[in-house]
């Protein structure tokens, strides 16, 4: 028997237009995408109904800055299972960097087991 | 002190975009004046993804879209003053500022522009009945405590407003390990983008309750609850709909205001919509000489519209200074129809266009199955389908020099919304 057809409404997030979209499931699986502005958008509904990601963003506390800043702002490298952010957020709340630190620089590699670095995003000295 | 050819008030994402784009236009003689200590300016805090999609296809963080502006600054060798209070402008655009090194001192460039930037609506200025207590911040200044400081204001958050800095602090204190039980927004819609309800508020299972609003503090030395009651049509409070949260911090996401205490003092001529000047096609305002770009001179939701903006008058600023003098043929008052509340700029005189002018505009409430139009001596010139548009989503519309030289003369300009119409 052929699994039943499954329809879900999204909003993408790949850019400030948030297309609303529709994607037909079926047996776990996206089979059609419908009301994406543009290839991003068939993408995010694959990736968002099987496995979503977000990008992470926080700070990690930076020490001898001669700016007298005490945090640094970071990044994931690529985007990150969703399920794993707090993981995540974690293991970067017991990073510490010593300035400078440079837009790039790794301050966390695999970061909660996802296999994705943590990065710098503003240069600091 | 130096002398400048062009003074830029405010090291953001204006400031930096019309600072470059000065140079590039010929007008080496640029100086940028910025309070803080960097510039960047509140990039500096949006440590989040989501800018520069537009200007560089690739999805950046505040810090790296401002790096990437600033870099431009040094490679040209602008000056900037950091650390740097302007006090005051003179209508004939001498500019008095004050720093530690130089003290009180005062410059007199052959153009200004001003990128002040905006600032948010206050608990005073929404009129929030209750006590004063310790745990009221606007959303911004969360951000700067979390993202710059490195405090945590509270631990149980209630946002009321639904503007995207409140959305994208409900995120950020979630991430930090807050539990942020609520926004609240007084108007039937978001004031923020779609994509930051989606991964802000519904990934983190924060609930939205439109048409609500906080008509009660509690708490004398530290907050210690809000009460939040459903609005109707009216946008006055429903009695027997309040409901009691129990928090420690209330965020206040309710909209941003155009700095421009400079430009009223030396006496620029505003918009009373936009809270911004009043400004013609080359984006001067109506004092000559004198620009605007970025949020000072109306809120944009997207950095890359800033910046592109910013660089227009930039670009126009050193024309003018290279020219010597603004000169106006006509000046047509662009009108308004069909729910657009404003229009940026305002005043055209069509000969001016260059090449073409990107018109930026907000309509008045959320409208569906809508065309853009201009209409052109009483005749539409042209349209533009918009199948959703909300308060919260600026709208822009082109006029190119080709269009504007197609007519012998222009008396007059409407940009409207109307029903769509299917060709």
């Amino acid at each position: 028997m052929e699994a039943k057809l499954d329809t879900k409404k999204l909003t993408c997030i790949c850019c400030p237009l948030g297309c609303s979209i529709e994607a037909d499931m079926q047996g776990g699986s996206v089979v059609a995408v419908r009301g994406n502005g543009c290839p991003n958008g068939e993408k995010y509904a694959h990736t968002e109904l099987t496995a979503p990601v977000r990008t992470l963003t926080s700070t990690v506390a930076l020490v001898n800055s001669k700016s007298g800043m005490r945090l640094a702002p970071v990044r994931s490298s690529e985007p990150i299972p969703k399920d794993k952010l707090f993981d995540c957020m974690k293991e970067i709340a017991n990073i510490s960097v010593s300035a400078p630190v440079r837009i790039g620089d790794t301050v966390l590699q695999n970061a909660a087991g996802t296999g994705i670095s943590i990065i710098i995003t503003r240069d600091i000295n | 002190m130096k002398s400048y050819d062009i003074a830029i008030i405010g090291g953001g994402p204006a400031g930096l975009a019309a600072a470059a784009a000065a140079y590039d236009a010929g007008v080496k003689s640029v100086v940028i004046i910025e309070r803080e200590d960097s510039l960047g300016g509140i990039l500096n805090q949006c440590i989040h993804p989501g800018f520069g999609l537009h200007t560089f296809k690739q999805e950046l963080t505040g810090p790296e879209y401002a790096a990437r502006f600033i870099e431009k600054i040094e490679r040209r060798g602008i000056d900037t003053l950091l650390s740097t209070m302007v006090l005051s402008i003179a209508a004939d655009k001498s500019v008095t500022a004050m720093n530690r090194t130089d003290g009180v001192f005062t410059i007199r460039p052959k153009a200004v522009i001003l990128c002040m930037g905006c600032r948010e609506r206050s608990r005073g200025a929404l009129n929030i009945p209750g006590y004063r207590p310790a745990g009221i911040y606007s959303a911004g200044t969360a951000q700067k405590l979390v993202n710059i400081m490195g405090y945590m204001p509270g631990r149980e958050v209630v946002i009321l407003g639904s503007g995207d800095i409140g959305l994208i602090m409900a995120r950020r204190m979630t991430l930090e390990g807050a539990h942020v039980k609520l926004v609240a927004e007084l108007m039937p819609y978001s004031g923020g983008l779609k994509r930051n309800i989606v991964q802000c508020l519904d990934d983190f299972d924060i609930p939205l309750k439109l048409s609500h609003t906080v008509v009660d503090i509690h708490g004398r030395e530290r907050l210690e609850g809000v009460t939040i009651a459903a609005v109707g049509p009216d946008l006055k409070p429903i009695a027997g709909s309040e409901e009691y949260y129990p928090c420690d911090t209330l965020l206040l996401s309710c909209g941003l205001i155009p700095e421009n205490e400079l430009s009223r003092a030396m006496g620029v001529r505003m918009n009373a919509v936009t809270g911004g000047p009043v400004v013609n096609e080359a984006l001067e305002t109506e004092v000559e000489g004198v620009f605007s770009a970025g949020n000072a001179l109306h809120v944009h939701d997207l950095v890359d519209h800033v910046s592109e903006e910013a660089a227009a008058a930039g670009r126009n600023a050193a024309h003018y200074v290279i020219n010597g003098e603004s000169t106006h043929a006509e000046r047509i008052e662009i009108e308004l129809a069909g729910g657009v509340r404003y229009a940026v700029p305002s005043i055209i005189d069509p000969s001016a266009i260059a090449q073409s002018i990107t018109v930026r505009m907000r309509v008045a409430g959320i409208m569906k199955n809508k065309q853009l139009s201009v209409y052109i001596n009483g005749q539409r010139a042209l349209s533009r389908p918009r199948p959703v548009m909300t308060p919260g989503e600026m709208e822009q519309i082109v006029l190119t020099k080709k269009l504007m030289d197609s007519y012998e003369s222009i008396n007059s300009i409407l940009i409207c919304a109307e029903d769509r119409e299917d060709k």
